[in-house]
């Protein structure tokens, strides 16, 4: 796991837990959301911009913002794998993270051992990007579309 | 649904993050010659029309302790594949729950769902239970465990040529 984010950081304290768990969705759109966003968790403005900025640092989270569905914006997100041959793995990977279709990437025990997510602004976009790099890597790509998903109830309990 | 140049540029904008400053759309305005009122009302109508998911943290999930996660794979019988699907999805262990196509014959599998937790262990005690809810209707099943982040940067638009 070279790259993998790791909790080597400062530990997290209540404060912080409070605030990961508080705003994983529904920050507001408002002159000064930090401030209306401090305020119910005990915090000033500052204190919560400067814990934000710390969380960020230490990828105890991945990021702050909005999150966007690209098939509401008319485009879309496909699952894909692909096997790679393993001395071939740290080139390929960097290829396919080269890619701004690319928005995930993770190594997966497996023979179909790297598993990436496109998401394209138009849905031939997916066809498009997957030869694309079919076309670089000389290897397969499999692609896993949804059909469905189910309700997401799961929320990380800081 | 499109949208239009103003709303790409404040998704180019917004991406990669909100600004950490005490008014982050009047800043994210200044770059783009907008209002702050124009900023937020975009956004508010994004998020209305489902353009943005949410406004908020994406917590790392090995630094709250969920250093283990497998992406459960499972071969289901179609016709019971989308109401065992909303019955996994609904588990408070499953972060994510689709069905998507088979790819035969190299994968047999249809319903996928990701289960976290803070070892191998438990993850292969919550797979159980899983197995144990699909019973019979499903022929076979794997678990790829995540082994790397290699990329996690989320959607990123391209930049408008021209």
């Amino acid at each position: 796991m070279k790259h993998a984010p790791t909790l080597d950081g400062p530990a997290l304290d209540d404060t912080d837990r409070r605030i990961v768990n508080a705003l994983q969705e529904g920050f507001p759109l408002s002159p000064r959301p930090y401030a209306e966003a401090a305020e119910p968790l005990g915090l000033t403005e500052a204190e919560l911009i400067a814990r934000l900025k710390r969380l960020l640092e230490t990828r105890v989270l991945t990021r702050f913002g909005p999150f966007f569905d690209a098939a509401a914006m008319g485009g879309a997100f496909c699952l894909c794998a692909m096997a790679v041959p393993e001395e071939r793995f740290e080139t390929v990977m960097t290829q396919i993270n080269a890619r701004p279709e690319v928005a995930h990437n993770y190594e997966r025990a497996h023979r179909l051992n790297m598993w990436f997510v496109l998401a394209t602004e138009t849905p031939e976009g997916i066809a498009k990007a997957a030869h694309e790099i079919e076309g670089e890597t000389g290897l397969k790509v499999l692609r896993f579309p949804k059909e469905r998903e189910f309700f997401i109830g799961f929320r990380v309990v800081a | 649904m499109m949208l239009d140049a103003t709303d790409r540029r404040i998704i180019e904008a917004t991406q990669a993050g909100l600004p950490l400053a005490p008014a982050p759309y009047a800043e994210i305005g200044a770059a783009l010659g907008l209002g702050e009122r124009e900023v937020v009302g975009r956004m508010a109508a994004m998020l209305e029309r489902g353009v943005i998911r949410r406004i908020g943290t994406a917590p790392n999930h090995y630094a709250f302790g969920l250093t283990a996660n497998g992406m459960t794979v499972w071969d289901v019988e179609d016709e019971m594949a989308a109401g065992l699907g909303q019955e996994i999805g609904a588990l408070d262990f499953v972060s994510h729950c689709y069905l998507r196509p088979r790819a035969l014959p190299d994968w047999p599998y249809n319903l996928f769902a990701m289960v976290h937790g803070g070892d191998r262990v438990e993850v292969e005690r919550k797979r159980a239970l899983i197995a144990d809810l699909l019973g019979p209707c499903c022929h076979r099943s794997d678990i790829l465990y995540s082994t790397r982040i290699l990329k996690k940067t989320g959607l990123r638009l391209k930049q408008e040529k021209g």
